[in-house]
């Protein structure tokens, strides 16, 4: 286990380091930072300034190896825009993409796995043909669009929640409702099938055989195995959430690091996307790392693998 | 989602193309994903024919004007328009030319890295095996639709960088598939036959493998076309997509945001054609994999 760990470390650490690498080049390959923010001026002296007041004249590989070195000492360098250290937006900005991706993945986790459970349960009954239709609709309904029907429902019919802002708890009920939709398709699928095949599995129909009751062999039999691939899924689900934030976040006002990153690209402001594509990329490996973690404690037929 | 009937009439003594064929006909999930894409695919290509105002042209004596069908309407713009005047059944019409050309293209981008990538990291094995994969798991790792939305806004927003970002950015799954289809069907007997008798790595992989892998190949091209739509409309949402005045729906979704408390049919209209685009699209996918590989259908 502890070999496992580690070598699924080293691994981690090493996608985290590569995509540093290719976040930092694709950005400076689309853009001259000091042209993009110098804007629509197209002044050639205010561009040179620019250039040797951040040192964006250096070579390449200086800037990434400074912009490394800084992120690996907690200096994430300091925002064009804002004129504040990137790390500190960050961390103000955090609690609300954090707390949105947690309800979210709470509502995905409350309607898929019970619902992808009652489907197993009964194959091609009316709740199956439901559950499955959801699972349609639910892939292809655009996410912003399904905020703003939202938002004209529950502003002009049903003002019982808030529909922008991120004041209090309420102001997160519909956000989560459909950002927390969006992964509802793929946790909801992969839940029904694990349950299909270990419903026909031998050891459910021994448990049967004894004469336990249907919902006691689900329980102690079934559930723990269909749900092992539940586990690393809802890991990727929560990194998407964080990266799904961007649209959500922007839809209902709320004041996190998706409107922070929008908004930084709006202000051509590249420290802060670096940084942010960055952090959105480490908060995806840190979780499917602890999602391979969990499934090898789990199962230990991974720990080979 | 319906299952593929599987009638009294016998299967034996048909080709796998005809049986294909056989359980499209019979799969209404298909049938109706087809139909609402080939009709879509059709007003797009008619759009300038059957739209009877040009979708830039402006009137502003005639704003924010409500569909036909509620109170105030008229049937000059069956759609109503849109705060600056413009027609909006017309601009709806061209949009969906953008919404498909973008699916398509982008999904057509990804379809060609992911797959050549796959199916060199499943034949070859080994070294270039650990490296795609390696590249795959950077690849998952990254914020996919922030990273869309810098480099558009950055390299400069026009519907060709749109497409380009949108299938550089997604191949992983073709990639994931390819890949494994790949490694089963490098040990089949065909593939051992055709290197005795010769043939060299480019013909086993273009004449063996790669016929083989045509069928998932398009399930996922299908399914991709789907979400590039939906990543296309949302960076247009966002203002890092299409630029204005360019009639997509994602745009003029994000235009309706500002009357949507009055005249709510800016934004519905065209999200339900984007919804329904959608759906039908990922229908059409499901049933081909349902055709294609019935035994795998879960």
């Amino acid at each position: 286990m502890l070999r496992f760990a580690v070598r699924r470390g080293v691994l981690a650490l090493s996608v985290a380091f590569t995509v540093s690498i290719i976040a930092f080049v694709l950005l400076h390959v689309a853009t001259d930072p000091a042209e993009a923010l110098a804007g629509e001026l197209e002044d050639v002296d205010l561009v040179q300034q620019l250039r040797e007041q951040y040192g964006l004249d250096r070579p390449l590989v200086v800037q990434y190896g400074d912009w490394i070195a800084g992120l690996l000492r907690g200096d994430f360098g300091e925002s064009f825009y804002w004129r504040v250290p990137v790390g500190d937006l960050i961390v103000s900005h955090a609690p609300v993409t954090i707390r949105l991706a947690l309800s979210s993945l709470c509502v995905t986790i409350l309607v898929a796995i019970p619902l992808g459970m009652a489907a197993a349960m009964n194959p091609n009954s009316v709740i199956d043909r439901f559950a499955l239709s959801l699972a349609v609709a639910a892939q292809a309904v655009p996410n912003f669009w399904l905020g703003l029907l939202c938002i004209i429902l529950f502003a002009v019919m049903l003002p019982i929640f808030p529909v922008s802002g991120d004041y209090t708890w309420r102001h997160f009920v519909l956000p989560s409702l459909v950002l927390g939709l969006s992964s509802v398709p793929y946790v909801m699928r992969l839940t029904r099938a694990g349950l299909l095949d270990v419903m026909a599995s031998d050891y459910v129909r021994t448990a049967r055989a004894k004469g336990y009751m249907t919902i006691g062999v689900l329980m102690r039999h079934a559930m723990r195995n269909a749900l092992l691939p539940v586990v690393s899924v809802l890991a990727i689900q929560l990194g998407h959430k964080f990266g799904g934030s961007v649209v959500t976040e922007s839809v209902f006002a709320l004041n996190g690091l998706g409107r922070l990153a929008l908004n930084s690209i709006l202000a051509a402001d590249i420290p802060m996307i670096q940084t942010l594509v960055f952090v959105f990329a480490l908060i995806f490996v840190v979780l499917t790392f602890l999602a391979d973690l969990m499934n090898a404690w789990l199962d230990p037929r991974l720990r080979l693998g | 989602m319906a299952s593929v009937s599987h009638a009294a009439e016998p299967e034996y003594g048909l080709s796998p193309a005809a049986l294909t064929r056989r359980r499209l006909r019979r799969h209404p999930g298909f049938l109706f994903g087809a139909s609402v894409v080939l009709v879509m695919t059709i007003l797009a290509v008619l759009a300038p024919l059957i739209a009877e105002h040009h979708p830039y042209a402006q009137d502003l004596s005639r704003r924010l004007m409500p569909p036909a069908w509620s109170e105030g309407g008229s049937w000059a713009h069956p759609f109503g328009t849109d705060h600056l005047g413009r027609d909006y059944l017309s601009r709806m019409l061209h949009g969906a030319r953008i919404s498909l050309i973008i699916g398509f293209c982008a999904a057509a981008i990804g379809c060609v890295v992911g797959v050549t990538l796959g199916i060199c990291a499943g034949y070859f094995g080994g070294r270039i095996d650990q490296l795609v994969s390696y590249l795959l798991t950077c690849q998952l790792s990254l914020p996919n639709v922030l990273l869309a939305m810098s480099l558009v806004f950055f390299i400069g927003p026009s519907v060709y960088v749109v497409i380009g970002v949108i299938g550089l950015l997604h191949w992983h799954y073709y990639l994931v598939v390819a890949r494994a289809s790949t490694m089963r069907i490098r040990q089949l007997e065909y593939v051992t036959a055709a290197r005795a008798i010769g043939c060299n790595n480019r013909q086993i992989l273009l004449s063996e493998i790669l016929p083989n892998l045509v069928n998932q190949v398009i399930v996922i091209f299908t399914l991709e076309v789907g979400s590039a739509i939906i990543v296309e409309a949302s960076l247009s949402f966002l203002g890092v997509g299409v630029p204005a005045p360019t009639p997509s729906w994602g745009l003029m979704i994000s235009e309706g945001k500002q009357s949507m408390f009055f005249l709510p049919w800016l934004v519905i209209l065209p999200g339900a054609a984007l919804f329904l685009l959608v759906i039908a699209v990922n229908l059409m996918g499901d049933g081909l994999r349902d055709a294609t590989a019935p035994e795998g259908r879960a």
